[in-house]
């Protein structure tokens, strides 16, 4: 086969990916665009003046920081422009976030029609067998391309001091480079893998590792974070020295990635993949034959991982406790100014925004619990189901119970990682019941959330998708109050800013049965709309 | 002239041999009926013909190219209509004929408007709403609708209706009146038997028979109705008879198609009232060769 027919119909299908991914193509590039532009445009007026710029780089300049967003700038180059502010602040989290987008991209165009069997019925027509991946990582590339051409030119003209338009450019350049990345490892992992769902889990084990990797590193070794690609995006020293290697190296790795994928899918088989699957039991286990223990069974893996994940990211934010602890204990003065001040410790103060945010993560999988029974019904699995002597309550009651289980097991897990791994590395260790009543404070919110998923499953059906914009909501809020200056009002619609902080914040009861009782009100309000609505399929 | 032709084609997956030594040849304007049991690598050999699967051992030629490395010049010229017939949720029916038809390169707007009226489809329908015939009609369309030389269709039926089946069968037929070969694999017996030329037969990926219905008729066995005027006696001794039953004042049984002519001469010593022969149909030979090997030779059963 001549290496032009390998490719033949790719602009074709090129064109109809496009067609069926055009909208969350749109929503997450208006997304990334909107915040970005929001977050960059409100820096100017929160940094006036030496005094605030200098109390940034100080906050930002210890390890608890820089293992989550990073190394900083020198302090002259925090004085000299304020896109270096933002640049630590937003980099490594919008790179997350468009390294996500990519993923699910890529997943979604590759493996999953192919897993779908729409893949066989196009190659059996006059298309090459490279047209399909080819198609995808067109898209890939024209998305990024897009993404990093609209912040680059969208930050230049925002007249932000310190941005021109080199150094916005490269700003985009990198995030659409780490996107490209990323999407590549998806590209690959499509072949390896034997169902979309393995290649896009591989994926985001690949960017949580990148993440952790450079997390040690830029605390403890530079060589270290050298390794992920994550720890490139980090080094462009954007608006202040304008680094592009961290850009062409990126560009390098995504085009070596893409000719191994593109080897791959040429040589494979369809529908194959190069991580075999294995055989399964011969019968079915007595708890398989419960629908809860169906329930169970089919979420294991992901619930499973999802486990893994936070226990590690917990662990390792435990681990740059010592750090952070050595760091103000070098500080003496503003070690004493915060505990005076304040009455807490800068250790406390952080775990406190650290169990907000994993909390919000902690949600995820339990949302995906609840909303894999719409996914069920959607592949008509659910009405063979229904067909055996099976109620709706005990069905959806299942998949609820499971979920509240997951959100429990998840702010444990979270809470014995950070434990465990801040006792090993601190002096003055961490109280065990002090983390876990952090962690567990969060619950009730967890739960609403929950609540929220079943009410859609049930009265809204078609919209159910919508509790993952609340869950975005949250992150956004969390994240980017401070920034943006929110009014109250806007903080208060996410129900994790109700939660107590604890242990800066009292305890208070009376919240928590509120909560509680919500969560109670709009799961019920959901069970009692799926016993009346019509099961799809 | 032959059109599809598959050489000692072995598939392993593994360990596991899906296909061992295939031969296959469909010739210009026959229609050639692919049959076996779930299993026993209809669709692997189908996807091997794609070029979708590459053959471990041997190989499949189309239009006399390679069908893996010309894979692309080949499906200029075929058709292909999966059993499972998957497609975009959020595409209509009419948009996924006009894809296919697009990426085939061919463009024959009337015949696409005749086959959706004929098949009774709404285009302007989501995919996503259709039923498994009606996503299956999208693909027959697609198909029918383009100007190949080869269809390869993959129990392209098994959802449809009896009438939109007669229209299927119509569409074959009028493509092997123009010279168009056709490879069909095929569950529904009545269909192969009304449709095809030839048939091969697949089991645990081995092609075991093949050949024209007569042919293989002449390998198989006649089924018998004898009344006679005095009881038969000894029939079960003779070679070759099988599944002797008893009925009204008759005997029905079956005869390997070799042993006929002394099964025939027995009989008549009995002074023959009634005889009725009928020709196996598909289904017994089909049966016959969907049982396991053990049971076949075993003879009487």
């Amino acid at each position: 086969m001549t290496p032009t027919h390998l490719f033949k119909g790719t602009g074709e299908i090129t064109k109809l990916l496009l067609r069926q991914q055009r909208f969350k193509i749109l929503i997450w590039l208006l997304g990334l665009i909107i915040i970005t532009l929001a977050v960059a445009s409100a820096y100017p007026d929160m940094y006036t003046d030496e005094k605030s710029k200098q109390a940034f780089a100080l906050t930002m300049d210890n390890p608890a920081m820089i293992a989550m967003l990073g190394p900083g700038y020198e302090e002259q180059d925090y004085l000299g422009s304020i896109g270096t502010l933002f640049t630590h602040e937003m980099l490594l989290f919008s790179a997350i976030a468009v390294a996500i987008m990519s993923i699910l991209l890529v997943g979604r165009s590759t493996r999953a029609d192919e897993e779908d069997g729409r893949t066989e019925m196009v190659r059996a027509l006059p298309a090459g067998r490279l047209s399909y991946v080819s198609a995808a990582m067109i898209i890939l590339t024209a998305v990024n391309a897009v993404l990093a051409l609209f912040i680059g030119l969208g930050l230049s003209v925002l007249g932000i001091e310190g941005i021109n338009l080199e150094s916005a450019i490269l700003y985009g350049a990198v995030l659409g480079a780490t996107g490209l990345v990323f999407g590549g490892f998806t590209a690959v992992f499509a072949q390896l893998a034997e169902t979309s769902r393995g290649a896009t889990m591989l994926s985001f084990a690949v960017l949580i590792v990148a993440y952790l990797v450079r997390a040690v590193g830029d605390v403890s070794n530079e060589a270290l974070s050298l390794i992920s690609p994550l720890g490139w995006t980090v080094r462009t020293d954007v608006f202040a020295g304008n680094d592009w290697w961290p850009v062409i190296l990126s560009f390098a790795l995504s085009i070596v990635i893409n000719i191994i994928g593109f080897y791959l899918n040429s040589i494979r088989d369809l529908g194959s993949g190069f991580i075999p699957a294995r055989g399964g039991r011969r019968q079915a286990s007595s708890l398989l034959q419960t629908p809860i223990g169906l329930t169970l069974r089919l979420q294991r893996t992901n619930i499973i991982s999802w486990g893994i994940g936070l226990f590690a990211l917990g662990a390792s934010f435990g681990s740059i406790l010592g750090d952070l602890e050595t760091y103000f204990a070098d500080i003496e003065f503003m070690q004493a100014f915060l505990t005076e001040e304040e009455g807490y410790t800068m250790t406390e103060q952080f775990i406190v925004l650290l169990m907000a945010i994993m909390a919000l993560i902690g949600t995820v999988p339990a949302v995906m619990t609840i909303l894999k029974l719409k996914g069920e019904e959607n592949k008509n699995r659910t009405e063979y189901l229904y067909s055996r002597s099976l109620s709706r309550n005990r069905m959806l009651g299942g998949y609820f119970l499971l979920a509240i289980a997951v959100s429990i097991i998840m702010q444990l897990l979270t809470a014995v990682g950070l434990w465990s791994a801040a006792a090993a590395v601190m002096d003055d260790a961490l109280s065990l019941g002090s983390t876990f009543k952090s962690a567990l404070v969060y619950l009730p919110a967890m739960w609403i959330v929950i609540g929220l998923a079943v009410f859609t499953l049930g009265i809204i059906p078609k919209a159910a998708g919508i509790v993952w914009f609340y869950l975005i909501y949250g992150f956004v809020v969390i994240y980017l109050s401070g920034l943006l200056e929110f009014p109250e009002w806007v903080n208060n619609l996410s129900v994790y800013e109700h939660i107590p902080q604890v242990p800066v914040e009292d305890m208070d009861f009376m919240k928590i049965i509120v909560l509680t009782i919500i969560a109670v009100v709009l799961a019920a309000a959901g069970f009692l709309g799926y016993n009346r609505r019509d099961i799809k399929g | 002239m032959s059109v599809l032709e598959v050489r000692n084609l072995t598939k392993r997956f593994g360990k596991f041999t899906a296909l061992n030594g295939v031969n296959i040849e469909v010739n210009e304007g026959e229609v050639y009926g692919f049959i076996g049991p779930n299993g026993a690598g209809k669709s692997t050999t189908i996807r091997v013909l794609l070029g979708i699967l590459k053959a471990t051992e041997g190989g499949a030629k189309i239009f006399g190219k390679d069908a893996w490395s010309d894979a692309v010049e080949i499906h200029k010229r075929i058709a292909y209509v999966p059993g499972d017939v998957n497609l975009w949720p959020n595409l209509t029916g009419g948009e996924v004929i006009d894809l296919f038809v697009k990426l085939r390169g061919g463009n024959n707007k009337s015949r696409r408007e005749e086959l959706i009226n004929k098949f009774n489809l709404d285009p302007t329908k989501k995919c996503r709403t259709y039923s498994k015939g009606n996503r299956q009609k999208v693909a027959l369309v697609a198909a029918f609708s383009s100007d190949a030389d080869l269809y390869i269709l993959d129990e392209p039926t098994s959802g449809l209706d009896p009438l939109m089946e007669q229209v299927f069968q119509e569409c074959v037929m009028d493509a092997k009146s123009e010279g168009k070969s056709v490879l069909l694999s095929s569950h529904i017996l009545s269909e192969v038997e009304k449709l095809c030329d030839r048939v091969g037969i697949i089991r645990q990926g081995e092609i075991i028979e093949t050949g024209t219905l007569n042919e293989l008729r002449h390998l198989t066995r006649t089924n018998l109705l004898v009344e006679t005027k005095q009881p038969i006696t000894s029939l079960n001794e003779l070679k070759g008879v099988h599944d002797i039953e008893e009925k009204d004042q008759g005997l029905s049984f079956q005869v390997d198609t070799e042993e006929l002519d002394a099964v025939i001469k027995h009989v008549s010593k009995f002074g023959i009232v009634k005889l009725e022969s009928a020709p196996p149909t598909l289904e017994d030979l089909f049966m016959r060769h969907y049982e396991s090997k053990d049971e076949v030779s075993g003879g009487v059963s």
